[in-house]
């Protein structure tokens, strides 16, 4: 009996030690291993368009090639007639205002301010044709512009000033014969060079991505998974995942980072549970404007300035304009520590004809909503673009202004310089009023930083929050290890920890002059 | 001179052993604290937490210790002779008067010792334990996966866990001041290194008695 219970016990012992053993070498597809291998297999089209006829006729115009996609691609045009690319515009509900329709349409910023009256300029990156006015047609399918996102052959481009119209170099027919599902240059045509020129606004979309490495974006990177804008960002009925909160207000439709990484991504517990009230972003993108710089700072009181008569610019030690008299004087930054917020999804804009309630205060042209007790609201990293804009001194609005038009004299700041003519045309044209006095109110642009995503060997590393003066130090509402302290403990306890020393000190010296009395 | 066995091994094991946690446990709390820069602050996380876990431990066996010897008992606070301790570090220790309570195997600690012990033990460390526990192992309060132990934000544990470390160094550094008022300066240390300490034999405290009391005398008359 009891030589059958040794002889079990040693098999149970080495059945046990075999499972540890050979468990220990099977390792496990970790979740983002299965994600690289996924990523990097790419999608071949299944059709040639090159063969069919009706790409081959020549297009008399840029709608004629819009009609013969939809030939064949039905019931797409109404799936874009209805999306933001196409209406510059959502509903969305706004907290404090109830349901709204928001967008590039109808909001201001403090870049170039609005498109009222400069849409043949603006509406360059519109996806459609034509939009030169506020009467444009959205119900009309044919105004739909397919190429400058499915164009393959990097050939297509949109003329300066056009309104959306195709350059006239583009041929027509070489481009449509090579469509085929959105690549970076397509998103890039228009979102890297928003605010005139490559990568003024958001600071960590440019045109560097496309021939940057992992060091500048680890999903973008040539020399890494080289991935599309649409494998984060794929489209349901034309209708792109995620949004960015400059233009939209919701929590909904957003992309983020946990829908592929999933929301325990690390092996620490520690840092997988800092994701309840930090985003990924926050430690991830150390710095934004890793390439080429992005403007920081404009200033529009001091635009219009003339030397003989002329307009001209000035340059900053990086090459970046510093002055133009169109615009007025800027700032820009490279490698950039973004600043921090809480956000917990929604936002709000500033709509045209609101009331500033204090001038001497910076008006935000967007707000992020969300606060440490938010259950919602995580820490994320933002550019902040500050400026200085033209508003109507006795109504208090912020004033839609008429800066571009193709020719002198009708009253276009960009080619009359004069701010009074300017504000009168753009704010007659947005049927708003103006009362002929205008003057610069600051302002604030909230832009969440989402690329320009670092390897994880360079993540922020713990000390650069949990420090006294660290990445977090403005981001309040919440006691931090390592920032925050109780200033009376601390003080409180340094004098108890002197109170003791000096007692047993002076204890010490009384003990050894007794004795030493004493041998005397 | 005589000399007893006052430590246990155990006893000795638990002492140094938490002394060398304990000092890990502030050297490295003071940095998450924000005070100084050594280890690296995600370092200094994880070896306050090893050290943490290690102390718990060793705090459970201690505890079993402590009950399964009956050595608990010690701890209990008394105010018999607390007087004359009192006493003895305010004036006696100047006039190398003798100890007033005789340290044995049954009874090593003196009333005040108990006192602070007693306090150490059932106040000072149970907070920090306490506060060290909630440090580790809260969680805010969120939908979904994680969540057991919902606390609205950090700041109360957070202070009270400071509070309790400045204390320990409070008490440490009386501690090791007070180890050197034994027979000689370094008894109490040798004591707890080799569980045997030396005390005055019943000669000594005889001649000490009257060597303070004649120098009490004299220092009447030199005031008469």
């Amino acid at each position: 009996m009891k030589k059958i219970f040794i002889y079990l016990l040693v098999i149970n012992i080495i059945i046990i030690a075999l499972v540890v053993i050979l468990t220990k070498n099977q390792t496990r597809e970790t979740v983002l291993q299965g994600l690289q291998k996924e990523y990097s297999v790419r999608e071949t089209s299944s059709v040639d368009h090159s063969k069919f006829e009706i790409l081959q006729k020549p297009f008399a115009n840029p709608q004629d090639a819009t009609a013969a996609c939809l030939t064949c691609h039905t019931g797409r045009g109404e799936e874009m007639l209805k999306s933001a690319h196409f209406l510059w515009s959502r509903e969305e509900y706004v907290e404090g205002r109830g349901i709204t329709n928001v967008g590039k349409k109808n909001l201001l910023n403090n870049f170039c301010i609005g498109i009222g009256t400069n849409e043949a300029s603006c509406n360059r990156c519109h996806a459609g044709y034509g939009w030169n006015h506020k009467s444009y047609d959205f119900t009309d399918q044919k105004n739909i512009d397919c190429l400058v996102c499915h164009d393959n052959s990097g050939k297509y481009t949109k003329k300066n000033g056009g309104a959306g119209m195709p350059d006239d170099s583009v041929d027509l027919n070489k481009v449509a014969q090579n469509v085929g599902k959105p690549m970076k240059t397509n998103c890039g045509s228009c979102h890297f060079y928003g605010g005139g020129g490559n990568n003024v606004k958001h600071g960590d979309l440019e045109d560097a991505l496309l021939t940057s490495g992992t060091d500048v974006d680890v999903h973008m990177g040539y020399d890494g998974l080289n991935m599309e804008c649409i494998d984060c960002h794929p489209a349901e009925k034309h209708v792109m995942k995620g949004k960015l909160y400059a233009v939209s207000s919701m929590n909904r439709n957003r992309a983020l980072c946990t829908d592929c990484h999933t929301s325990m991504p690390h092996k620490e517990t520690i840092i997988n549970e800092h994701s309840l009230k930090v985003a990924c972003q926050t430690c991830h993108i150390p710095t934004y404007a890793k390439v080429n710089a992005t403007k920081m700072y404009w200033d529009w009181s001091t635009a219009g300035k003339l030397k003989d008569g002329k307009p001209y610019h000035e340059e900053d030690s990086m090459g970046n304009h510093s002055y133009l008299s169109i615009k007025g004087d800027f700032v820009w930054g490279k490698n950039v520590e973004p600043e921090y917020v809480w956000f917990n999804g929604t936002a709000n804009h500033y709509l045209v004809g609101d009331t500033i309630s204090d001038t001497t205060q910076v008006v935000k042209m967007n707000q992020l909503y969300g606060s440490y007790e938010d259950r919602d609201a995580q820490i994320i990293p933002v550019k902040i673009h500050r400026g200085k804009q033209v508003y109507d001194k006795k109504n208090k609005v912020l004033i839609q202004p008429n800066l571009s038009d193709s020719v002198e004299g009708n009253g276009a700041f960009w080619t009359d310089f004069n701010w009074q003519k300017a504000s009168q045309k753009g704010m007659e044209y947005i049927d708003q009023k103006y009362s002929g006095d205008y003057g610069f109110v600051h302002t604030e642009m909230y832009w969440p930083i989402n690329y320009m995503v670092s390897k994880k060997e360079s993540a922020v590393s713990c000390i650069e929050c949990h420090s006294r003066d660290g990445r977090l130090k403005n981001v309040s509402g919440f006691y931090m290890p390592g920032r925050d302290f109780n200033t009376f403990v601390d003080k409180f306890g340094l004098i108890i920890i002197i109170l003791t020393l000096a007692g047993v000190l002076g204890h010490g010296l009384l003990r050894i002059l007794s004795a030493h009395k004493r041998k005397k | 001179m005589n000399k007893v066995y006052i430590y246990k091994a155990y006893e000795r094991f638990w002492h140094w052993t938490q002394m060398f946690i304990v000092f890990l446990l502030l050297f490295t709390g003071f940095e998450i604290h924000g005070s100084y820069q050594f280890f690296g602050y995600e370092e200094a996380v994880r070896y306050h937490e090893f050290a943490a876990i290690t102390f718990l431990v060793l705090v459970v066996f201690t505890i079993f210790w402590h009950f399964a010897t009956d050595e608990w008992k010690q701890y209990i606070p008394t105010v018999k002779n607390m007087k004359d301790q009192a006493n003895y570090y305010l004036f006696g220790i100047f006039k190398n008067a003798p100890h007033p309570v005789r340290k044995t195997q049954l009874s090593k600690l003196n009333p005040l010792q108990r006192l602070v012990y007693f306090g150490l033990k059932v106040v000072l460390i149970p907070l920090l334990i306490f506060t060290g526990l909630l440090y580790m192992f809260y969680r805010y309060e969120h939908q979904g996966a994680i969540e057991s132990l919902n606390i609205d934000g950090l700041e109360t544990v957070a202070t009270l866990h400071t509070l309790g470390a400045f204390l320990i160094i409070a008490f440490i550094i009386a501690h090791v001041y007070l180890i050197t008022t034994g027979h000689t300066v370094l008894s109490n240390l040798k004591a707890m290194l080799t569980g045997y300490e030396e005390f005055e034999d019943d000669n000594e405290v005889e001649k000490k008695l009257t060597a303070s009391q004649s120098a009490e005398e004299e220092a009447e008359t030199v005031n008469e």
